[in-house]
């Protein structure tokens, strides 16, 4: 029998609602349980050593796991962090087993061989970091250039992120490396981030036919009722959510740009038609 | 005298610290401390009202539909909608809380309790059929058995066959709750973070196919739910039976109700007891105290409307950022017991004959309902209650119908919202301010039941659950974390906002 590699993940939560957890538990292929159980690609299972939301232990012994990746594992597992890092009055706003999340992620980050910042939270800041950002949060980006930590850093975001955008980002790095990943300016995959929702929206053909919707559930496009699909890049439109089963303009609710850089602040309110000079910024960095 | 410190406690939604001081092994007192703030009501203020729903989501991944919920009630009646919602978008919003409500039982029972109870090395020796045992039987195998390791060690009582038939069902659940999300998507757009449910009714206009994909995702969940997942309660409860007897908490609890019918909500409000007595709820005796939370305290306790949040990290005797929200001044649990419980002492004609008839399957009194077990078993009857209503639900769309129904924001204005997510009773307040949100307050299960001390200097539920309890062996404290997560905490939700040191930054006003 061929030898098994195990790579060790260390998934840790930081100022999050568990939603991107609650999202990779979708995956549809490989499902969940195959991905915690199986050779998720032949020779190669990951060994899950924490995350929270789904390991049996409790307390000090899984402290211990934290403790021992890092002075045991060095350079060698893979750091999923979801969240953002509340960093005001020291980090005193967010800690887990009495330290600081802040502390945790620059040390478990220094020691990784790579870390993926999982969903929004994480890969800029996110909803908890919006303004007035009470807690002072911060992306994994933000504090390791604050804390010139070199580990290399993909941003896999979303609020919360498609499981198949997680799931074939850790495939890549399995197979080939970071360097097997084709990265944005923000550090985004561009296989899932390359291309606008509206490039692919099944409204399309309404948007430049001038049909705009009046009304949440009426037909046509949802440009004028606060749509930001022509600004935010993902393939929702074309993997659609949930097995497939539907996607936010599918149950004719205007997207959210849930995966940008500046989600929630830049691409709200919600419901309202992005304003001009949002979008001239957009076009203006798009033809550089 | 000794102190259990937990911390994390895993397998919950959120940063949870316990502390359990011991003495001639039975606990003598508990403190149960949330450890994270993240400040989404002041994130809140300024906004659109209409982005409400949307961002409030985001305070729990795993129940983001209750907030939604939440929210659209208290904009529908701060805008003075709340009489005009389309039938279809009453059901629609509906069927969207429901999917999540069977997807957050069947992954907490499975996900985030069972493992407290099932040894799923026994797969080891397993030699059937079932690619999914055989698969977790290669895993053992090959050694790496994080995350299933380490873990409490002793206290495992199924027999290995019955170890193997729940490792096989917890792999199982993972579909299942999957395909609940799958479920909520169809009306619901994507989930997490659906968007289905909007201030004025839903956005998604069903048609014969959709409810036919609704009917037929919904039936075959209800099939795991009626022959899995009832089952495997009850069997744990059998091999456990000491555990309907530990973890009695408070003896009083409440409900706000939810699932609005034509008239009335199929869950019903209120408040019993551990004498099963029922009495109507009346959302003006809500208060919250800070006495013994990281909060300057004036006057206290304050109802939610009026409620003052100033921190002060110096403040002796305080040791939560939860704060203590009291019914009448009494301490109160919420969550599928305690509306399993108030829908049975009202005689709910849904609820009533389904617990009695568990009940009697167990050979248990309704006291036993009070207890770690009993919570396991009203999520699990109250799982089957809502999947089946939603059967009839989803059957009363009318196809093509309207779903919304359009509406201008006023600039003053304000409302109430009141539901129940998985966990128990969850509210939400607001106030608008020239069109936008002046004033935003959530008050959450997990606060209910995770409070520390009010300003009686009465302990919160979890915290008068533990307290008392006989704690077997200190370094593999089984009790506790069964005990907690019997509640399915979720302190993700339960934080208030606050600033650093000495700032304040909350000091709203609703009249």
């Amino acid at each position: 029998m061929q030898r098994c590699e195990e790579i060790p993940v260390i998934w840790l939560q930081a100022s999050t609602c568990s939603g991107c957890s609650v999202s990779v538990l979708n995956s549809v292929n490989p499902a969940i349980s195959s991905l915690l159980l199986d050779e998720v690609l032949p020779g190669k299972h990951i060994n899950l050593r924490f995350q929270a939301t789904v390991m049996a232990g409790a307390g000090e012994p899984v402290l211990e796991v934290l403790k021992a990746a890092e002075k045991e594992l060095d350079g060698q597992y893979v750091l999923v962090v979801e969240g953002c890092i509340p960093t005001a009055d020291n980090g005193k706003f967010g800690t887990i087993g009495e330290i600081p999340i802040v502390e945790r992620v620059a040390s478990l980050g220094k020691a990784a061989q790579a870390v993926i910042a999982l969903g929004t939270c994480a890969s800029f800041g996110g909803i908890f970091s919006a303004q007035p950002n009470p807690s002072g949060g911060k992306g994994v980006g933000e504090l390791f250039n604050a804390k010139e930590i070199d580990t290399p850093l993909v941003n896999v975001p979303g609020c919360p992120p498609h499981p198949d955008w997680f799931v074939g980002t850790v495939a890549t790095i399995l197979l080939a490396g970071l360097a097997g990943l084709d990265l944005d300016e923000y550090r985004r995959p561009k296989s899932f981030y390359g291309k606008l929702i509206h490039e692919n929206c099944p409204r399309r053909a309404c948007f430049d036919e001038g049909k705009f919707a009046k009304h949440l559930s009426d037909e046509g496009c949802l440009y004028e009722l606060g749509c930001k699909g022509t600004i935010t890049h993902a393939d929702c439109s074309l993997r659609r959510w949930n097995n497939g089963t539907n996607w936010v303009i599918g149950s004719g609710a205007p997207c959210n740009g849930c995966v940008e850089p500046d989600f929630p602040d830049l691409v709200s309110p919600f419901y309202e038609k992005i304003p001009e000079e949002v979008l001239f910024a957009v076009e203006e960095e798009a033809t550089q | 005298m000794s102190t259990i410190v937990i911390d994390p406690i895993t397998r919950i939604e959120g940063h949870l610290k316990i502390e359990a001081v011991v003495d001639n092994g039975v606990v003598k007192e508990t403190k149960s401390t949330g450890t994270l703030f993240r400040g989404i009501e002041l994130i809140l203020q300024g906004r659109d009202p209409r982005d409400a729903p949307r961002i409030t989501q985001r305070i729990c991944g795993v129940c983001p539909t209750s907030h939604a919920t939440a929210s659209t009630l208290a904009m529908d009646r701060a805008f003075g909608i709340a009489e005009k919602i389309p039938r279809n978008g009453r059901i629609l919003r509906n069927l969207i809380l429901g999917s999540n409500f069977i997807q957050s039982h069947i992954l907490h029972f499975y996900h985030l309790a069972a493992l407290d109870y099932v040894d799923v090395t026994a797969a080891a020796e397993y030699d059937g059929s079932d690619p999914s045992m055989q698969s977790a039987k290669r895993f053992l195998e090959r050694g790496e058995l994080e995350p299933f390791v380490p873990r409490y060690e002793g206290d495992y009582r199924l027999s290995p066959e019955l170890n193997r038939v729940a490792t096989s069902h917890y792999l199982q659940a993972f579909a299942a709750r999957r395909k609940a999300h799958e479920l909520l998507s169809v009306f619901g757009g994507k989930m997490p973070h659906s968007v289905g449910i909007v201030p004025g009714g839903a956005a998604q206009i069903p048609t014969v196919d959709t409810i036919t994909a609704f009917l037929w995702r919904l039936n075959d969940l209800r099939g795991f739910i009626d022959n899995v997942y009832l089952a495997d309660v009850k069997a744990i409860a059998g091999c456990y039976s000491d555990y309907t007897e530990i973890g009695a908490g408070c003896g009083q609890l409440l409900a706000y109700g939810g699932f609005p019918a034509q008239s009335g909500q199929f869950l019903e409000s209120g408040t019993t007891s551990t004498d099963l007595s029922s009495t109507p709820l009346d959302p003006a005796q809500i208060t919250e105290s800070v006495r013994h939370s990281w909060y300057v305290a004036s006057e206290d306790p304050l109802h939610p409307a009026v409620g003052r949040t100033e921190p002060n990290l110096d403040k002796e005797g305080a040791y939560s950022w939860l704060k203590s929200p009291r019914y009448n001044g009494q301490v109160h649990e919420v969550g599928p017991l305690a509306r399993m419980a108030v829908n049975y002492a009202r005689g709910n004609e849904v609820i009533k004959p389904l617990v009695d008839s568990a009940l009697s399957e167990l050979n248990a009194p309704p006291s036993a309902l009070f207890s770690v077990m009993g919570r396991h078993l009203a999520r699990a009857l109250e799982c089957k209650a809502v999947a089946d209503a939603m059967a009839d639900w989803v059957l009363k769309l009318s196809p093509g119908e309207p779903v919304y129904a359009p509406y201008e924001i006023p600039g003053e204005g304000s409302g109430a919202g009141l539901t129940e997510a998985p966990r128990g009773a969850l509210g939400h307040w607001v106030k608008l301010s020239s069109g936008k949100i002046g004033h935003y307050q959530c008050v959450v299960p997990t606060t209910w039941n995770a409070s520390p001390k009010d300003s009686q200097g009465t302990p919160g539920p979890i915290e008068q659950a533990i307290t008392g309890t006989r704690i077997r062996d200190e370094q593999n404290p089984f009790e506790i974390v069964r005990i907690v997560r019997s509640f399915d905490p979720c302190l993700a939700c339960a934080v208030h906002l606050i600033r650093p040191r000495g700032k304040t930054i909350g000091r709203f006003r609703v009249t």
